[in-house]
């Protein structure tokens, strides 16, 4: 053998390399099948972002196929549920600069809402149900409907349908256990002659405040 | 002298403590009206179990507990139940919440209730569920269900019994009161307490030295009870749970666990009374002792105070001088929060009313940029970077304030009061606790819509399928029609077969003349019958419009008439 090699280097090189690049070819080939992903996996991630209102405002028929549509290089900016929160974590996920909200799918709005349905004006004509994408409809043909409202992620396709124009898209009352702390204001004038017109410095008629005191 | 730990971080604030202790516990009149909120504790609200119109004795049960993490709540004095609604309570935001008001009645008429005074012979839960129907919760100031906290489970058994006596914050001095008062009861509670978690070894009462009263009536009640009473020196926030167990025993607790998973219980002191005051006397959780200190209010002393009781009423009875007071805060200076009404209840939280006058604790100064000092770090009593975190919330980057361990922070406020540049730091953490509070519940709730939209999708698509494939069913069956009948004959003998079909549809020549006569007969009749009215209506004088009709009417019936005579003779 090692006499092969020594009297044949050319020959004995070529076996080696070719045997290595067979070792190497059929051990990608095997971790190519073994970890194989299924699907894009960045749209997994974008539909992660978006918010589930389903909406379709962006044009798609839902998060999903605007994830999909995204993924092949799609606007990120015509979801107005999720507003700048969303196209910017899109943005820093696909590391691409965030551009402000697309007006022409819809305003961004503060406010939560939820479909609420006037049940002495429901007809019970089933076309709500038929438009919610996500099932918080409950009724049956000529009888009440209602809106399961921790389902309902108020996305107002339902308003649309009504013929008689029962739905309302009520905004979600906030109560003391959801209630948190806001944001400090963030000071603006603390040049000693801008304190006339900040508020934080207007009115201070008190004493000087001694600091040694102050627990 | 027992070995005590010294904890990262700390302030020495101003104590202010001695001017509310110069007197013994006060009690005050009761008032007329008592608003008692259902949501005094951490977890579920209580549900009320009365009505209005209802009359209640002192001590009588009015809100049963919700589910496992929630207490009961009791009438504080004898009455009558006046409303059951939203009422301003004790709360950062100035919100309403549920409450219960009960007009008093004069009489302060306690309920019949026997106590268990052998409570050695008692099972722990029997005990634990006395403590959730006399409705205690921490009293330290979070609220936590006391009995909740004591029944830990069986993976992890209790070896330290830790009650919190340290009272570290400035000016409220409720606990210091209470143990020069009743150091006997409280140590009763301390048993009680022992018996229920199976007699850990180790039961420490942790006390700051600044409390040398407290700690002189304590000393006669724990000789030879196995009861250690640990001092140590004083320090802001000594008395956070993570920061006594440290003083107190050297285990540090690691983020996101609980005391009970380092085998350890802690109690803030008046809750043992309470708790005392439940088991062998059966008086459930009605009052509390609440300080009521700072300058605007010309006494400051300790009351007795019925849960319930309007903080107005409160600082009334101590002179409060309303143009002296920067502002009533519930709680200390550090971490207690300005009230936006005076009118709200007293909760069984509520430790301490603070009057301050404008000197003792001025208006809060304008934020100035961070200056990067670190001293913010130096005293942070958790070692977390609040100099980071500040930054991070600003910029509300939820992943690296996680990572930054935001949610180790207690709150105490040690970095706000030493920033130079008066940043409200506390008031960053909690905002942004909040958002990512809420960032992760909407993540589960945009979760849930998914898969619902995912099935609904779903569903809409096998409807779909289900619809097409009987249309295919339907389709086969017709082909399958179809093929049968073109296989039995020719194109002629189809066409044969149709012509024989629509002949046996045509009538016979007999049958057609019938048929016609009948047609003349019947527009014969009808004309008459035209004729007939035409005629009434000439001989009754009617209108000349009704006449005008019945004239078209025997018109019309007399070209029918024609019209059927004429096709008759065509057929002939």
């Amino acid at each position: 053998m090692l006499d092969m090699v020594i009297q044949q280097p050319i020959l004995a090189a070529l076996i080696a390399l070719v045997s290595l690049g067979l070792v190497f070819g059929a051990l990608l080939g095997f971790a190519a099948e073994k970890f194989k992903v299924d699907g894009d996996p960045v749209i997994d991630q974008i539909d992660e972002l978006l918010p589930q209102t389903q909406c379709g405002q962006c044009g798609f028929p839902g998060c999903r196929p605007y994830a999909e549509s995204i993924a092949s290089g799609d606007a990120i900016n015509k979801c107005p549920p999720g507003g700048q929160a969303t196209i910017n974590a899109i943005a820093s996920l696909l590391d691409v600069p965030a551009p402000d909200l697309d007006e022409e799918h819809g305003q961004e709005s503060e406010v939560k809402t939820v479909a609420y349905i006037r049940e002495d004006e429901c007809i019970g004509c089933t076309k709500c149900i038929q438009a919610c994408p996500v099932d918080a409809i409950l009724g049956a043909a000529k009888l009440m409907h209602t809106v399961i409202v921790d389902e309902c992620t108020g996305c107002d396709l339902c308003v649309e349908p009504c013929p008689v124009d029962c739905i309302d898209m009520l905004p979600v009352e906030q109560d003391i256990s959801q209630w948190q702390w806001s944001a400090p204001q963030t000071p603006d004038g603390l040049i000693a002659t801008d304190g006339m017109n900040s508020p934080n410095l207007a009115g201070q008629d008190n004493p000087e405040p001694n600091r040694e005191d102050a627990a | 002298m027992r070995k005590t730990w010294l904890t990262p971080g700390g302030v020495h604030p101003p104590e202010n403590k001695q001017q509310s202790l110069t007197q013994p516990i006060g009690e005050l009149p009761i008032p007329d009206r008592l608003v008692v909120p259902l949501s005094q504790h951490i977890g579920a609200p209580s549900i009320a179990c009365v009505k209005v119109g209802d009359c209640v004795l002192k001590g009588q049960k009015i809100a049963d507990s919700a589910g496992s993490v929630s207490v009961a709540v009791h009438a504080p004095t004898s009455g009558t139940i006046t409303a059951i609604e939203a009422r301003p309570v004790a709360h950062s935001s100035g919100m309403t919440a549920p409450c219960i008001e009960i007009s008093n009645d004069g009489l302060d008429q306690w309920i019949a209730s026997e106590g268990i005074a052998d409570f050695e012979h008692t099972s722990p839960s029997a005990l634990l569920s006395v403590i959730t129907e006399a409705g205690i919760a921490g009293m330290g100031g979070a609220g936590f269900p006391t009995a909740v906290k004591l029944n830990p489970g069986f993976q992890r058994p209790i070896d330290t019994l830790i009650i919190n006596a340290t009272e570290c914050e400035p000016y409220i001095t409720a606990d210091d009161a209470i143990i020069r008062e009743r150091a006997e009861e409280i140590i009763e509670g301390v048993r009680i307490l022992s018996h229920i978690l199976g007699n850990p070894s180790n039961i420490l009462i942790g006390i700051e030295d600044n409390k040398p009263e407290a700690i002189a009536a304590l000393r006669p009640h724990i000789q030879d009870t196995g009861i250690s009473l640990v001092s140590f020196p004083t320090k802001y926030p000594s008395g956070g749970e993570k920061q006594l167990i440290y003083i107190l025993t050297g285990k540090e607790l690691p983020s996101g666990q609980i005391p009970a998973d380092i085998g350890t219980v802690c109690v803030n002191i008046g809750t043992i009374y309470a708790i005392k005051r439940a088991v062998v006397d059966a008086q459930p959780l009605i009052s509390r002792v609440t300080t009521v200190t700072g300058k605007a209010c010309a006494i400051n002393r300790n009351y007795n105070v019925l849960i319930g009781t309007a903080v107005s009423h409160l600082l009334q009875h101590n002179n409060f001088d309303q143009q002296a007071c920067s502002r009533v805060v519930m709680g200390g200076p550090m971490m207690g929060f300005s009230l936006t009404s005076e009118d709200v209840p007293i909760v069984k939280t509520s430790n301490c009313i603070l009057a301050p006058s404008y000197q003792e604790i001025p208006e809060d100064e304008p934020a100035q940029p961070c200056i990067r000092c670190g001293m913010c770090a130096e005293v942070c009593p958790a070692s977390l970077l609040p100099q980071q975190l500040f930054w991070y919330s600003q910029a509300k980057d939820h992943d690296r304030l996680q990572a930054h361990n935001l949610f180790d922070c207690i709150e105490c406020g040690a970095c706000s009061y030493v920033c130079p540049s008066n940043i409200p730091l506390v008031q960053y953490y909690r905002n942004s606790k909040g958002e990512i509070k809420t960032a992760q519940q909407e993540k589960v709730k945009s979760d849930h819509a998914r898969e619902r939209f995912e099935f609904h999708k779903q569903r809409i698509e096998q409807a779909e399928q289900e619809r097409e494939a009987k249309r295919a069913a339907r389709r086969e069956a017709a082909k399958q029609a179809k093929s049968t009948t073109a296989g039995s004959g020719s194109a002629a003998d189809i066409v044969a077969a149709a012509q024989a079909r629509a002949a046996a549809k045509k009538l016979s020549p007999e049958q057609q003349q019938a048929k016609l006569e009948r047609a003349v007969t019947s527009a014969e009749m009808r004309a008459q019958k035209a004729q007939e009215k035409l005629d009434s209506a000439t001989a009754n004088n009617d209108t000349e419009e009704k006449l005008n009709v019945f004239s078209a009417a025997l018109t019309a019936a007399q070209q029918k008439l024609d019209q059927a005579k004429a096709r008759l003779a065509e057929h002939k």
